[in-house]
């Protein structure tokens, strides 16, 4: 063997090597501009069809049929009386005089797409429904439950003043909230249950493919609709509902609404979604 | 008799006790320790925020069998209860590293 061929084969090795290590380093390097980059061009690629702005809206932007079937369903939507009912609660003072325009920058009109944020005095992600229930609980009132109606109406109404507004979630200068970050992109991507499904399964690998009668939807813009009036649940219901419904349906037995893995998952989620207009209230099959 | 004739009769013998054995009919003390078992394991599976919901029902359907006097199915049950609940344990550790292989890049 001469000496070239010596150089050529070490080159070679060290190349495969290099090959063997970066994948890992930058799994475990955590770069969430790099992420949603390469989020919307992993779903820009796969469906080069569907309008950046489209993907917001899950199924729908995924088939012609069920696209016409939704514009169809937009002239009388189903959220119609969840909407009305926000807005007046909304505009309702509490007991003690105040009211939720006290506890929200701008009254909290036009601000859903800066929700969740990271609270750097917790420490902790917030979103929007734990932001109204603090806000009640604040003002002495009980708080609402996290799943449906009240709730449901309260965040209709804000995601309605924020429609067309793009998603503008900031990752403070903050070690926690990094880490907040990529605790919900793990949350994302970790399997569980006894079906073995994570979100990606049936959100990543799978949208637009049928799951029983269902359309699935894209990751991309999943919660840029919430909350949503499902045909399914005959109601409707918040981000939280969606989050606990899916770790049942893989028969994993759900965490509590708003438990730290939820918030971090909605923060990851809301993150690479940064751009995309807001589109809320929604509705679903 | 033959020392073969008698080998196969021993043999036989210990096969009947193993049989008589297995077929005996497990007591509330067996479904005790089976059920400690499986609740340890599901117990272990909170705490690492992963439990299955068919754990928590074949726990509850042990406890119904047991309830009834039916220790057999209710050893069944729970013994089936500690084999889910040992997997999610396996889910969530293995999942610790394996969700980055999902992970789009």
């Amino acid at each position: 063997m001469n000496e070239r061929s010596v150089i050529h084969r070490a080159s070679a090795t060290l190349a495969v090597l290099a090959a063997l290590v970066a994948p890992a380093f930058a799994a475990d390097t955590v770069d969430p501009v790099a992420d949603a980059r390469a989020f919307r061009k992993f779903f820009t690629d796969k469906f080069p069809k569907v309008k950046l702005e489209d993907f917001v809206n899950g199924p729908y932007s995924m088939n012609e049929d069920l696209h016409r079937q939704w514009e169809e369903k937009e002239q009388f939507p189903p959220y119609e009386f969840s909407l009305g009912m926000g807005k007046e609660m909304f505009s309702s003072p509490f007991r003690n005089g105040r009211s939720y325009q006290d506890c929200f920058p701008n009254g909290g009109i036009g601000v859903r797409q800066n929700y969740p944020y990271f609270d750097e005095k917790e420490g902790k992600v917030v979103t929007l429904e734990l932001a109204l229930n603090r806000c009640r609980e604040a003002n002495g009132e009980a708080p609402f439950s996290y799943v449906r109606d009240e709730m449901a109406a309260l965040t209709a109404y804000m995601a309605f003043t924020s429609r067309g507004k793009p998603f503008d979630i900031k990752i403070p200068n903050d070690p926690r909230a990094l880490d907040a970050y990529q605790k919900g992109k793990e949350y994302f991507y970790t399997r569980r249950g006894q079906l073995n499904f994570s979100c990606a399964t049936c959100h990543v690998q799978s949208p637009g493919e049928r799951i029983r009668a269902e359309v699935l939807a894209p990751a991309l813009g999943i919660l840029n609709a919430m909350p949503i009036y499902r045909s399914e649940w005959s109601s409707m219901g918040t981000t939280s509902r969606r989050f606990t419904t899916c770790n049942s349906q893989i028969r994993g037995v759900p965490l509590n609404p708003q438990d730290d893995e939820y918030r971090n998952l909605e923060y990851y989620l809301s993150y690479v979604s940064n751009g995309l207009p807001i589109s809320g209230p929604g509705a679903r099959p | 008799m033959s020392v073969e004739i008698i080998k196969i009769a021993l043999s036989l013998g210990l096969l009947v006790a193993g049989a008589t054995c297995a077929a005996a009919a497990n007591s509330e003390q067996d479904f005790k320790a089976a059920y400690a078992a499986a609740e340890a394991a599901n117990k272990e599976a909170s705490a690492l925020r992963n439990q299955w919901t068919t754990t928590t029902s074949t726990l509850a359907a042990a406890k119904k069998a047991a309830d009834g006097g039916d220790f057999d199915a209710a050893v069944a049950s729970a013994r089936e209860a500690e084999a889910l609940a040992r997997a999610s344990i396996f889910q969530a550790t293995s999942e610790k590293e394996r969700w980055k292989a999902m992970e789009i890049r």
